[in-house]
């Protein structure tokens, strides 16, 4: 008797990727224990240094709001069947795009000021991926080779641009000057004090709110709209699309604008809402992040959200860790969300075969009563 | 003279810059014939750069570093083996991990080993690097600079693991194309099914593909750690698995282009060192990222179908179900 290959619903969405984040953790504290210290405590200090205080909560949330950038990218493109590698490049590139608009427009006020910039954030990220989807849409090359070379280029555009067109005159260090007060993005702590709630200061900002609109939108788009269904008919069936009259070229191109437009609006959060300049490498791998958030959050925007959670907090957490633990540095954390990768996207059908065998028992016991 | 001793200068320097890089080509060569992906070279060659940094650190013999960076990048090769090929993940997804996990397992383990912020000690102590081999005569040679200087500069000095490269490029290409392994591997990479029909195990050819590319990342990795530089710093393969990537595909996963796309990408890394504030004729100065991102540029315009045309293999990045 074969065991059935298809999981229950619930725990295809849930079940396997707790399993998979289960599996990461457990390597990650085997790792913790071989460096000397405590795994117990390290999960401890971390839970507790990202969750367990107004400050943690705040650090997490602008964290996470990042990575909810990058993952819902990386999910849009997924969902058409293309592997997006190049989060990082179109964040950068999005980034400058926000930061131009927040250096000439310093005499705008702010509410003027934000839809330039998340119109100009969303447009340079979306250009930066219009070549590669032009390229794979209409000359066949390889989207995941493009998008990787795109992030090499970006890294190169921006370093120059940094280092000889607008950085700061008299600056050692290649950064812009800093944007006027009036285009940053308001804290939450300030916006909270406006409707009389007491919040620590922290770098939570509103780019917390765009993000979650964003995956709102993303929601309304790939599920209730006929461009969203075409696009989940291209990555599911090509031959099926092209029978039905879509078109695999027009969906592919489609689904990369709006996924480097969504990579983007990283530098909203980054940029606008916490460095108030642009430099060198603000994506700092969160483009690399996104694609361990959408693989945990099942391409889902409620999924993405708690993963971006999530990993907001391990960032957090591990950043507090290194206070207590002299042995462990931030890199642990590079090594757990390459854990997640591993073990929630690559190793899936690892897990997934145990599973099923286990729910195919149950259900046989069941059909015997 | 002046000139003619930059130039020779400028070729040595992309000699040395091109080694790494060939080596992590040909090892993406034999896994990507063989039907995987191999995203992986940049963290299996980190990871091998650092084992070898560490173990030669520890231990005082630069061969032992050696065994210990191929047995790591083995070792990952086996990981990406057991998730993509046994398993049949997805390859992209599982290079990736394995080259993020890498990014931050070798400065933790650094930090922890050593306690030097996530670098390993300096490896100055007599034989825990491969140093450069000085051929006989290459110091009476440079007296007379034509011809002496190419002899000296071009063929003598460069540490064992260049020879070693360059030798490998004409094995590879017999492995490949003269023995029945290299006709099964192109096979597998081709046509998996067929091989299957024929008897021939397509899982056991891909592990045996994705261990040579293990081996010869560790090599590569262990070159940038122990003999182009001495000791591990965190990120140094700094995209340079990628780069190798980008030449596979602009060498058409073919030995010989391979050599010649990583010598082209390594020339136009020497000459951006050289070229870093000069004012050109004509031109003027040229920045230093333009010249640094030609190659990424060009191997983007080779798979658009600008120049020349690219043809993968078939079966590359589709994971082999044996029907039962």
């Amino acid at each position: 008797m074969s065991a059935p290959k298809q999981l229950p619903r619930w725990a295809d969405l849930a079940l396997l990727p707790l399993v998979g984040l289960a599996g990461a953790l457990l390597l990650s504290g085997g790792i913790i224990k071989l460096l000397g210290e405590s795994p117990v405590q390290a999960l401890k200090l971390m839970v507790d240094g990202s969750l367990g205080s107004q400050e943690a909560i705040g650090y997490t949330l602008y964290y996470a709001t990042n990575f909810m950038f990058t993952g819902l990218a990386v999910a849009v493109a997924f969902h058409a069947g293309l592997f997006n590698i190049g989060g990082e490049g179109q964040a950068y590139i999005g980034g400058l795009g926000a930061g131009l608009v927040c250096l000439w427009l310093g005499s705008w006020p702010f509410w003027a000021v934000l839809p330039v910039a998340i119109l100009a954030a969303a447009g340079f990220g979306a250009a930066w991926a219009f070549l590669p989807a032009y390229l794979s849409a209409k000359r066949g090359s390889h989207i995941v080779i493009t998008t990787i070379m795109f992030n090499f280029i970006a890294a190169a555009l921006m370093t120059y641009l940094l280092v000889n067109v607008l950085i700061k005159p008299g600056q050692q260090s290649p950064e812009t000057r800093e944007f006027a007060a009036n285009t940053w993005m308001p804290f939450a702590h300030e916006l909270l004090a406006k409707v009389g709630v007491a919040f620590t200061a922290t770098p939570l900002n509103l780019a917390f709110g765009l993000a979650l609109l964003a995956a709102v939108g993303v929601w309304v788009f790939i599920w209730h709209t006929r461009w969203g269904y075409e696009l989940r008919v291209v990555g599911q069936n090509q031959p099926a699309a092209v029978y039905a009259g879509i078109s695999p070229p027009r969906i592919t191109i489609v689904a990369m604008l709006l996924s480097g437009a969504l990579a983007g609006g990283l530098g909203l959060n980054e940029l606008m809402g916490s460095q108030h300049r642009i430099l060198i490498d603000f994506p700092g791998g969160a483009g690399f992040v996104g694609i361990a958030v959408a693989l945990m959050g099942r391409n889902h925007p409620v999924g993405i959200f708690l993963a971006a959670v999530l990993f907001g907090a391990l960032y957090q957490g591990g950043s507090q860790l290194t206070f207590d633990m002299p042995r462990i540095n931030r890199d642990m954390v590079v090594v757990i969300q390459g854990l997640v990768i591993l073990s929630c996207g690559a190793m899936e059908n690892m897990f997934r075969q145990p599973l099923a065998k286990l729910f195919g028992k149950a259900g046989g016991k069941n059909d015997r009563k | 003279m002046e000139t003619y001793t930059l130039i020779v200068l400028l070729l040595a320097a992309t000699i040395r810059v091109a080694t790494p890089l060939l080596l992590a080509a040909l090892a993406g060569m034999f896994s990507e014939r063989a039907g995987v992906v191999d995203l992986g070279l940049e963290g299996k060659m980190l990871g091998a750069a650092f084992a070898a940094a560490a173990v030669s650190a520890v231990s005082g013999s630069a061969w032992l570093g050696l065994g210990a960076g191929i047995l790591t990048a083995v070792a990952l090769s086996l990981l990406l083996g057991f998730a993509c090929v046994t398993h049949r993940g997805n390859q992209v997804v599982a290079a990736m991990a394995v080259n993020i996990m890498v990014s931050g397992l070798g400065p933790t383990l650094a930090l922890a080993w050593f306690n030097l912020g996530g670098q390993t000690p300096q490896l100055d102590g007599p034989g825990q690097r491969f140093l450069g081999l000085v051929w006989p005569w290459a110091q009476t040679a440079r007296e007379t600079p034509f011809p002496g200087l190419l002899y000296s500069e071009l063929l003598s000095g460069h540490s064992l693991v260049v020879y070693f490269a360059a030798a490998l490029v004409p094995a590879a290409a017999w492995v490949l194309y003269r023995t029945r392994f290299g006709l099964r591997l192109r096979a597998v990479g081709e046509n998996p099914l067929a091989v299957d029909t024929a008897g021939i195990s397509v899982t056991a050819l891909r592990y045996q593909a994705m261990m040579i590319s293990g081996v010869l990342c560790g090599v590569a990795g262990t070159y940038l750690s122990v003999a182009a530089s001495s000791g591990f710093v965190r990120d140094m393969t700094a995209g340079k698995g990628y780069l190798a990537l980008a030449a596979l595909i602009f060498g058409k996963w073919r030995p010989y282009p391979t050599l010649a796309a990583c010598l082209l990408f390594a020339f136009t890394d020497a000459l951006a060192v050289r070229l870093q504030g000069v004012a050109l004729p004509l031109v003027g100065v040229i920045p230093v990222q333009f010249i640094l991102a030609l190659p990424y540029v060009l191997t983007v315009l080779l798979l658009a179908g600008f120049v020349g045309k690219a043809v993968a293999p078939r079966a590359i990045g589709v994971p082999y179900a044996k029907e039962k």
